[in-house]
C-alpha cells in the first residue's frame, strides 16, 4: 500500500519540530535550513502551514532533470535525488511548480523530500497529529468523516463542518 | 557538542566584528546562556558602571540545548547591566531569533561600546556587518522587522529589536524579537538604544550536532511524553496559555489589582481565558484566534489575537486589524487588574502596542496604576497629564498612556520612568509596588508568602521567573505548599531559584518544569553535552549562577536593606478572599534564607559559600 504524507496546517502550532527531526535523519544534525519540509508563518492571519514535496506521479522534476538523477521508488512511489549521479544543475528545482525541490550549497546537488525511505521523521516528530502518514488512497479520509457527522446528524444538516484544533 | 564553541564580539565605538572561542571551562561550570553570559558580564564590566553608557555591555545568549529538538529548545537571554534597576538583568524570549542565532554558529554576541550613529548590525553565518539606520531610527519594531527582511531580500532572517521606547530609554522598554516576543523586563531595551543598536537580524544555515544523537532523541522523546500527559503543559497552557491563571490567582484573593491595594479583581473573569476563547457579542468571532509555538515547544502557549474591528482603540488603524501575539496572563494582569480595567479589546491593543513599541507590560501597568493612585489622591492633576483622566478602570486612559509612552512623548515620558521614578517624583515613593527597583508581577506577595520573598531576594529586582514558587503554593507542583505560610518558604524559595537558573542557562524554557523536574531535565542536557550533567550538578550550577548575580549586585551597591517589599505589603492587610488579613513575612523568612544560603546576616555570600560554589 503506498502511503502518503498528510498535512493539517489547523493544527500546526509552528513548532518547527518537523523540520528538526527531518535535517537530523538527513543531514545527521538540527538545521532547519537543510529541512526538506518547511513550516510557513503566516502571521497576519495567525496561520502556520507546513508544506513538502506531494511526490507527483509525473514529476517534473525527473522528466526535467538532464542526467536522470531523479528515479520513482517502485515500492513506494517516492521521486529519489541520486546524489552520486547529480550535477547540481538546479533545472528541476525550476522545473517543480511547487519549489519543494531545493538545492544545497554545502553539497552542490539538491535536497527533497524522500518521505525516510517509507518512514517520514518529520510526521513521527510532530506533536499535535498536523502531519500524518495515510494511505495514499484515503487521504481524504478525515475531512470526509467530519462531513459524514454532519450529514449524519440530520438536524444539523447543512451545518460547517466542526474544525479539529489541537 | 550543544555549544558552538564560538562567540562574536561587536565593538560599536571601534566598528569591528570579531569571532573568539567560548571560554569552555567557564561553560562547564556556568552551562550556557543565562549563567555563561552573565560570568562573561561580570569579569568584563565594573559592577558600578552606568547601565546606559558605554561601558555597559549587552550580551545576546542561546544554551547548549537552544536550536536542537529538545522541547522548548529556542531560548536565548539578554544579559546586561539594567537601567530599571541598576543590577543584573537577564531577559528570557523565545520566538525563533535564539535558535537561528546558534544556527549562525554562535554562543553568544557580546555588544559593547556605543556606535556613533544609529546602527543595525546583520549576521549571516560567520559574516556580522554594522549597517546605518537612519531609515529606520524611530520606527516601531515592527516596522524595523519588515524594512531589514525586505532591504536585505530575506525572508528567512529574524530580527530582534526596539522601538521608539527603546530608542528614547524608556527605562523598561523590551527587546522584541519576530514581532511579539520578548525579552521583556528590566529595560534591556534601552540598553540596546543607549548605544544607538536599533536591531539585531540574523540569518543562519549551520547546524546543531550533540554528543549523543541516539541517547538524545529518546531523552527528548521522553521529555516531550512527560509534557504532554501533563494537564498544565499538555492541556492547560495549549488551550488557554499562561491566562489560565486569571481565574484561578483570583480566586485564591493573590490577584493584585488597582495597585496592590486589593487582591482580587471584579472583572478578572471578562479579561480571563474564558473571556478570550467566547465569541463576542460584536461580531461573533472569539479574540483569541489559535494558540502558536516558538521554536521547539510542543506545549505551543502563545496567544494569538485579533482584534474586534468595531473596537474604538483602532478605529482608522488598520495596521491593528491583523492578528497578532495575543494576552498572556502578566499583561492582561498588568494592564487590567492592576489598573482596573476590564475592557479585554483594549488591553489586547495596549499589549499590541507594548510589543510594537517593545516595552515591558509588567512595568508599564505598573507604572501607570501607581500613577492613577496619585491621581486619584489629587497629587497628579489633569493639567500634568496632558489632559488624560488617569482614573482606575479607564481603558481610554490606559490606551493614551500607552501611546504615550511607547513614544516617550508628554505624560509618557514620565510613565517611562517606572514606578519608583516617578512616585519619588511625586513624593509617595512608597506607592512603588517594586524591589530593587522593578515592578512586581501578578501574584500578591502577602497572600502567597513564598513569592513575596521571591520577590524581596530576587537578583533582578521583582520578578516572578526567578522562583516560581506559584507552583508549589497554588499548583501543587511539585508538591502542595499552603500558601498562608512562611514556614518552609526559604528552602522553597532557594530550591526554586537555583533550578530555575539552570534552566535557564540550558535553552530550554521554565514552562517545562510545570511538568518536568531536573531528573527529566538533566538526561536531555547530559546526552547533549560532555561533562557528566546530572540533576545534582544542575543544582549546584544554579546555585552558583544565584551567587554570582548576588555578588554582582552587592558590588553594585545593593545590600541586604534591598531584600524587602513595599510597606503596602509589610502593613496593609488584604482585604478579601481565603488570605484575608495577611500581610508579608518576608521580614521573618530573610534570616533563614541567609543561611540556607550560607550567606552573612548583611546577605553576602560568606567565604565558605564562595569557595564551596567554586566562585
Amino acid at each position: 500500500m503506498l502511503k502518503a504524507l498528510v498535512i493539517d496546517p489547523v493544527k500546526c502550532t509552528g513548532c518547527k519540530q518537523c523540520e528538526m527531526a527531518c535535517s537530523y535523519e538527513n543531514e545527521n544534525e538540527f538545521n532547519v535550513s537543510k529541512s526538506r519540509i518547511r513550516v510557513f508563518d503566516f502571521h497576519e492571519e495567525g496561520k502556520m502551514v507546513p508544506y513538502t514535496c506531494t511526490q507527483c506521479a509525473e514529476a517534473w522534476c525527473q522528466q526535467a532533470c538532464p542526467v536522470n538523477a531523479i528515479t520513482t521508488d517502485a515500492a513506494t512511489g517516492v521521486k529519489i535525488v541520486h546524489e552520486n549521479i547529480c550535477v547540481g544543475c538546479k533545472v528541476c528545482t525550476i522545473a517543480c511548480p511547487f519549489g519543494t525541490v531545493n538545492y544545497n550549497a554545502s553539497t552542490g546537488k539538491v535536497i527533497k523530500c524522500d518521505l525516510c525511505q517509507g518512514n517520514p521523521a518529520c510526521a513521527d516528530a510532530c506533536p499535535t497529529g498536523a502531519i500524518t502518514f495515510q494511505d495514499i488512497e484515503q487521504t481524504g479520509y478525515d475531512k470526509m468523516k467530519l462531513w459524514a457527522a454532519v450529514a449524519g446528524a440530520s438536524d444539523h444538516a447543512g451545518a460547517k463542518a466542526p474544525v479539529a484544533k489541537h | 557538542m550543544g555549544w558552538t564553541g564560538k562567540i562574536l564580539r561587536i565593538d560599536l565605538t571601534a566598528r569591528t566584528a570579531k569571532s573568539e572561542p567560548t571560554n569552555m571551562d567557564w561553560a562547564m561550570k556556568y552551562l550556557g546562556q543565562r549563567g555563561l553570559a552573565t560570568k562573561y558580564l561580570v569579569e568584563e564590566v565594573d559592577a558600578k558602571v552606568d547601565p546606559l553608557g558605554p561601558g555597559n555591555k549587552l550580551i545576546l545568549a542561546t544554551g547548549p540545548l537552544t536550536g536542537t529538538a529538545a522541547s522548548t529548545g529556542g531560548r536565548y537571554s539578554v544579559v546586561t547591566k539594567g537601567p530599571l534597576t541598576n543590577a543584573i538583568a537577564c531577559s528570557n524570549s523565545g520566538g525563533y531569533f535564539g535558535a537561528e542565532l546558534k544556527f549562525a554558529g554562535w554562543d553568544m554576541v557580546i555588544i559593547e561600546g556605543k556606535a556613533s550613529s544609529p546602527v543595525y548590525l546583520t549576521i549571516f553565518d560567520d559574516v556580522c556587518e554594522i549597517h546605518d539606520a537612519k531609515d529606520i531610527w524611530g520606527t516601531s519594531v515592527w516596522h524595523t522587522d519588515e524594512w531589514i527582511m525586505n532591504r536585505h531580500q530575506d525572508p528567512l532572517l529574524h530580527v530582534a529589536g526596539i522601538g521608539v521606547a527603546g530608542e528614547k530609554l524608556v527605562l523598561y522598554s523590551a527587546i522584541v524579537n519576530d514581532l511579539h516576543r520578548a525579552a521583556g523586563r528590566s529595560g534591556v531595551g534601552a540598553v540596546m538604544g543607549s548605544k544607538n543598536v536599533k536591531a539585531v537580524a540574523v540569518r543562519g544555515t549551520g547546524g546543531v550536532k550533540v554528543r549523543d544523537g541516539k541517547a538524545f532523541l529518546a531523552a527528548t522523546a521522553a521529555g516531550k511524553k512527560v509534557l504532554q500527559q501533563n494537564g498544565v503543559t499538555g492541556q492547560g497552557l495549549p488551550a488557554y496559555g499562561t491566562q489560565v491563571l486569571m481565574n484561578v490567582i483570583n480566586e485564591a484573593g493573590a490577584m493584585p489589582t488597582r495597585n496592590s491595594r486589593d487582591v482580587q479583581f471584579e472583572g478578572a473573569h471578562d479579561i480571563s481565558a474564558e473571556a478570550m476563547a467566547t465569541p463576542r457579542k460584536t461580531d461573533g468571532k472569539a479574540n483569541l484566534l489559535t494558540n502558536q509555538a516558538c521554536f521547539g515547544c510542543t506545549i505551543a502557549c502563545g496567544r494569538i489575537s485579533k482584534i474586534d474591528d468595531t473596537h474604538f482603540t483602532i478605529q482608522n488603524k488598520p495596521q491593528y486589524r491583523k492578528a497578532s501575539g495575543g494576552l498572556e496572563y502578566e499583561a492582561a494582569w498588568a494592564l487590567g487588574s492592576n489598573t482596573g480595567v476590564k475592557d479585554l479589546e483594549a488591553l489586547t491593543y495596549v499589549n499590541f502596542i507594548c510589543n510594537e513599541q517593545a516595552l515591558d507590560p509588567i512595568s508599564f501597568g505598573a507604572t501607570v496604576s501607581a500613577a492613577m493612585e496619585l491621581y486619584e489622591m489629587g497629587v497628579i492633576t489633569k493639567e500634568m497629564t496632558g489632559g488624560i483622566e488617569l482614573k482606575f478602570g479607564s481603558a481610554e486612559a490606559l490606551v493614551a498612556c500607552v501611546e504615550l509612552t511607547g513614544k516617550a512623548e508628554g505624560f509618557g515620558k514620565e510613565l517611562g520612568q517606572g514606578s519608583v521614578r516617578l512616585t519619588q517624583k511625586y513624593g509617595h515613593p512608597e506607592l512603588a509596588m517594586a524591589s530593587k527597583g522593578q515592578e512586581f508581577p501578578a501574584y500578591d506577595g502577602r497572600t502567597i508568602q513564598g513569592i513575596g520573598l521571591a520577590y524581596a531576594t530576587s537578583n533582578r529586582g521583582g520578578c516572578h521567573l526567578r522562583g516560581y514558587t506559584i507552583a508549589s503554593e497554588i499548583l501543587g507542583i511539585p508538591e502542595k505548599t499552603d500558601p498562608h505560610v512562611t514556614a518552609g518558604k526559604p528552602g522553597l524559595v532557594k530550591a526554586f531559584q537555583d533550578a530555575t537558573a539552570a534552566v535557564d542557562s540550558s535553552g530550554l524554557c521554565v514552562f517545562t518544569t510545570f511538568a518536568w523536574t531536573l531528573t527529566d531535565i538533566a538526561p536531555q542536557i547530559d546526552a547533549a553535552l560532555p561533562g557528566g550533567w546530572t540533576p545534582e550538578k544542575l543544582v549546584e550550577v544554579g546555585e552558583r549562577i544565584w551567587n554570582m548575580e548576588r555578588q554582582f549586585n552587592n558590588r553594585a551597591g545593593f545590600t541586604a536593606k534591598d531584600d524587602t517589599l513595599p510597606p503596602r505589603f509589610l502593613k496593609e492587610a488584604a482585604k478579601t478572599g481565603p488570605g484575608t488579613g495577611l500581610v508579608s513575612g518576608v521580614d521573618t523568612m530573610l534570616p533563614e534564607y541567609y543561611e540556607l544560603r550560607g550567606w552573612t546576616k548583611d546577605g553576602v555570600p560568606t567565604n565558605e559559600t564562595i569557595s564551596r560554589l567554586g566562585l
